[in-house]
C-alpha cells in the first residue's frame, strides 16, 4: 500500500542562493526517516518540496510510479506536523484533528477521530480549543491531525522543537511507538542530532543543500564520511597525519613520528595527508609508560590537562607534546584508573575503531557553535 | 503522558496579589481626565438630548421649551418621518455590503499578496483623509454631473440611456457613501487578516483544502474580527450621514440625517431630538444583535 519516496535531482534556487543542490534521495516505505542538520543546510525546503509548500527549481519527486513533483499540496497523499504545529485557534481539537476527513468528504468521521485522539491520549480534550492546551498536547493534536489521514508519507517539521527538553525525550519515544504502531513512513527533519539517532531508522545528514552522508545511526556515528559528520553526530578527535604504507588489510599513518594502523575498510582515502579519527569513548587512557599489546595504535607522551566527573563518565583533555588537545571519555565503572589535570599519560585505541578521512575537509567543520 | 496532564493542571497561573491603595489611586488619576472630558462632552449632551426628545412639541426657540414628558414625540415622528428611517437603515446597509465586497479583496491583496509595496498601497487607502470629507463629496458630485465624462462614457457604452443620469439618484448616494467609508472597512480587514499565520493557511492545503475551501473553512472565520469591526464602522456612521444624500441625492433620496438636521436649524428641536434618539436606540439594538450572532467573542 506504501510506496518508497523518491527524489531525484531535485534543486532548490531561491534569490541569490541554492537551498538545496541536486538532491538523489530515496526513503524506503515504512521507514523513519530523519533529515538531519544545521539550520540552513536545506533541510526543511526539502520538506516543503515533499509537501508542495515550495515547488522545486529542477527535479522529480515521486511515491512509487506516481510523480507527484507539480502536485498541488492537497492533491498530495502526504500530510505535514508542522514547525509550532499551525492548529486552527478557531476550531477544537475534535475539528481539527476532522479537518482532513471532513475535506475528503469522508463519511462517519467521528470515530475514527474518536480512534484517533484515543492514540495521542487526548480522548477529554476533543472541545478544548488548541489555545488550551500545553505545547506537547498541542504537539500531540498536530500528529493526530496529520495522522488520521493515513497519509502515505508524513512529514515533521522539528516536531519536538517547541518543547522542553524532559517532554522531548518523553515525545520521541511517543513518536517511535505511534510509527511502528501506524508502519506509516515519517520523514523528520531536525537539527538536533540526538533526536534523530533515537528516533530515525535512517538518517540523511545534509550540509549546504547537499547530502553528506546516509545510513544508520549506528554507520554514521561508527564510520563517519566527512568531518562534518564526525564533528554534527557527536563529537570526534581529528588528528593529522599522513598514509605512508599498507600492511595487510591496514593502512600505516604516521603521526607525528609515530605508526598507527587503521583497517582499510575504515579509510575514505589511501594516499597523502588524512585526518586519523576516533571517537573520544574509544580512547583510552593509561599510566605513561604501560606497554601495550600488538595490534594496538598508541600515541605517547600526552599530559592530561582538564578532568571534568559527569557521573556515568568523566571526560577528560589530554595534550599531546604537538600541542593537540584530544577529548577522552572514561566509563565511571570502577575498574579502571582514574587520573588528574597533570598526570603524564598514554593514550590508546584499537585500529577498528579509528577512520580516515580526506585532509582537504575542514576539521571544524560541524562542530556546533557553543549556544 | 498522563505526566503531561498533571503538568498543565499544576501551571495554572495563581490569582495574583491584591494591588495596594496607592497603586488604585494611580489608576483612577489615570483615568480622570478621559473621564472628565467624556462627562462633559459625551453624558451631558446625551442627557440633555434625552430630555430634549421628551420636550412639548408645540414649545418654539422663542417662547422655549417645557419639560412634559411628552413619549408621544417617538411615535408621532416614526409616524411622519418612518420612510426616511427606513431608507438610512436600506442605504447604510447597501453601502456595507459594497465596502464589504470591495474592501475585502483589497485588504486581502494588501496583507497577503503586496509584499514591499504593503506600506505604500496601506497609505494610499489613507491618503483620501488628507482631504475633508465635504470636499471630496463634492468632488464626486463633479465626477457624477450630468455633463461629466463619467455620464458620457456610461452613455456610449449604452449603459445609461440617452437622458439617462448619475447625479441625484439613490446610486449616487450609495456610491458616494461608499467611496466615503471604505477606508474604514479595509483597515480593520487589514489588521486582522495580516496577523493570520501563513502556516495555517499551509496546514489548510497540507489537509487537502483547496484554495477556495482553505479560504472558506480558515481564512475567512479568522478575519471575522475583521469583518464584524469593518462592517460595524462602517453601517453606523453612514446610517446617520447625510452629507452625501444633500450633495448627490434629491430630496427623493434623503437620509434621516438630513431631516434631524433640517428639524435642528428650524428650532423643532423635540422632534429632531426624538429622532436622533430612536436612530441612536435602532443601532444600538441592531449592533448587538449583529455581534450576537456573529459569535467572535473567542477570537477577539
Amino acid at each position: 500500500m506504501t510506496s518508497d519516496l523518491v527524489l531525484e535531482g531535485i534543486s532548490k534556487q531561491f534569490a541569490g542562493h541554492r537551498a538545496v543542490d541536486n538532491l538523489d534521495l530515496t526513503v524506503p516505505a515504512g521507514s523513519f526517516f530523519a533529515l538531519l542538520g544545521p539550520s540552513g543546510c536545506g533541510k526543511t525546503t526539502t520538506l516543503r518540496m515533499i509537501a508542495g509548500l515550495e515547488e522545486p527549481t529542477t527535479g522529480t519527486i515521486r511515491l512509487g510510479d506516481d510523480e507527484i513533483t507539480g502536485l498541488r499540496p492537497y492533491k498530495r497523499p502526504v500530510n505535514t506536523v508542522f514547525q509550532n504545529y499551525a492548529l486552527f485557534p478557531h476550531l477544537d481539537i475534535f475539528e481539527n484533528v476532522a479537518f482532513g476527513l471532513k475535506r475528503r468528504k469522508v463519511k462517519d468521521y467521528k470515530p475514527k477521530v474518536e480512534e484517533m485522539l484515543d492514540l495521542v491520549e487526548l480522548n477529554d480534550y476533543g472541545k478544548r480549543r488548541p489555545g488550551q492546551l500545553s505545547g506537547g498536547q498541542q504537539q500531540r493534536v498536530a500528529l493526530a491531525r496529520a495522522l488520521i489521514n493515513r497519509p502515505q508519507v508524513l512529514l515533521l517539521d522539528e516536531p519536538l522543537g517547541a518543547l522542553d527538553l524532559k517532554l522531548r525525550r518523553q515525545m520521541q519515544l511517543e513518536l517511535k511507538r505511534i510509527q511502528t504502531e501506524v508502519g506509516i513512513t515519517f520523514v523528520h527533519v531536525t537539527h538536533d542530532q540526538e533526536e534523530a539517532m533515537t528516533m530515525a531508522d535512517t538518517i540523511a545528514v545534509m550540509n549546504g543543500g547537499l547530502i553528506e552522508q546516509l545510513g544508520s545511526p549506528a554507520e554514521l556515528y561508527d564510520l563517519p564520511a566527512t568531518t562534518f559528520v564526525a564533528n554534527f553526530l557527536g563529537q570526534s578527535n581529528l588528528i593529522r597525519g599522513a598514509i605512508i604504507g599498507q600492511a595487510d588489510e591496514n593502512l600505516i599513518v604516521d603521526v607525528q613520528g609515530r605508526k598507527v594502523l587503521v583497517p582499510k575498510a575504515r579509510c575514505r582515502v589511501t594516499e597523502g595527508e588524512v585526518w586519523l579519527g576516533i571517537r573520544p569513548e574509544k580512547v583510552f587512557l593509561a599510566p605513561a609508560g604501560t606497554e601495550e599489546g600488538d595490534g594496538v595504535n598508541q600515541l605517547l607522551g600526552a599530559v592530561v590537562t582538564d578532568v571534568s566527573y559527569v557521573g556515568v563518565s568523566t571526560q577528560y583533555l589530554a595534550k599531546l607534546p604537538w600541542g593537540q588537545e584530544l577529548t577522552v571519555f572514561e566509563q565511571n565503572t570502577g575498574a579502571r584508573d582514574t587520573f588528574r589535570a597533570g598526570d603524564a599519560v598514554d593514550l590508546h585505541w584499537r585500529p577498528a575503531h579509528s577512520f580516515l578521512l580526506d585532509a582537504a575537509q575542514d576539521a571544524l567543520a560541524g562542530v556546533e557553535d557553543v549556544e | 503522558m498522563s505526566a503531561v496532564g498533571q503538568l498543565s493542571a499544576a501551571s495554572q497561573t495563581p490569582a495574583p496579589p491584591p494591588p495596594r491603595s496607592g497603586r488604585r489611586l494611580t489608576a483612577y488619576l489615570l483615568l480622570l481626565p478621559g473621564g472628565l472630558w467624556l462627562l462633559l462632552f459625551f453624558v451631558v449632551p446625551l442627557v440633555s438630548l434625552l430630555a430634549a426628545s421628551l420636550y412639548d412639541p408645540n414649545g418654539s426657540i422663542e417662547d422655549g421649551f417645557s419639560m412634559t414628558w411628552s413619549f408621544g414625540n417617538f411615535a408621532d415622528t416614526m409616524a411622519d418621518y418612518a420612510r426616511p428611517f427606513g431608507r438610512s437603515l436600506w442605504y447604510a446597509l447597501l453601502t456595507t455590503a459594497f465596502c464589504l465586497l470591495l474592501g475585502y479583496p483589497l485588504a486581502y491583496a494588501i496583507a497577503m499578496k503586496a509584499g514591499r509595496w504593503k506600506n505604500l498601497m496601506l497609505a494610499l487607502v489613507i491618503a483620501p483623509f488628507f482631504t475633508s470629507f465635504l470636499i471630496r463629496t463634492l468632488s464626486w458630485k463633479l465626477l457624477l454631473s450630468d455633463n461629466g465624462f463619467v455620464v458620457d462614457a456610461l452613455k456610449w457604452l449604452h449603459i445609461l440611456g440617452p437622458d439617462g443620469r448619475l447625479l441625484a439618484t439613490t446610486a449616487a448616494v450609495v456610491t458616494g457613501l461608499t467611496y466615503n467609508f471604505l477606508p474604514f472597512m479595509v483597515l480593520p480587514l487589514y489588521a486582522s487578516l495580516e496577523k493570520i499565520d501563513r502556516r495555517l493557511i499551509e496546514a489548510g492545503g497540507d489537509l487537502f483544502a483547496g484554495p477556495l475551501t482553505t479560504f472558506r473553512v480558515v481564512t475567512l472565520p479568522l478575519s471575522m474580527p475583521g469583518v464584524v469591526a469593518g462592517t460595524l464602522l462602517t453601517f453606523i456612521p453612514a446610517a446617520g450621514d447625510y452629507i452625501n444624500a444633500q450633495l448627490l441625492g434629491t430630496p427623493k433620496q434623503r437620509m434621516i440625517g438630513n431631516d434631524i438636521q433640517r428639524l435642528f436649524s428650524a428650532g423643532a428641536y423635540p422632534t429632531a431630538a426624538a429622532l436622533s434618539v430612536t436612530l441612536m436606540a435602532a443601532i444600538v439594538v441592531l449592533v448587538l444583535i449583529y455581534v450576537r450572532r456573529a459569535g467572535t467573542d473567542d477570537l477577539v
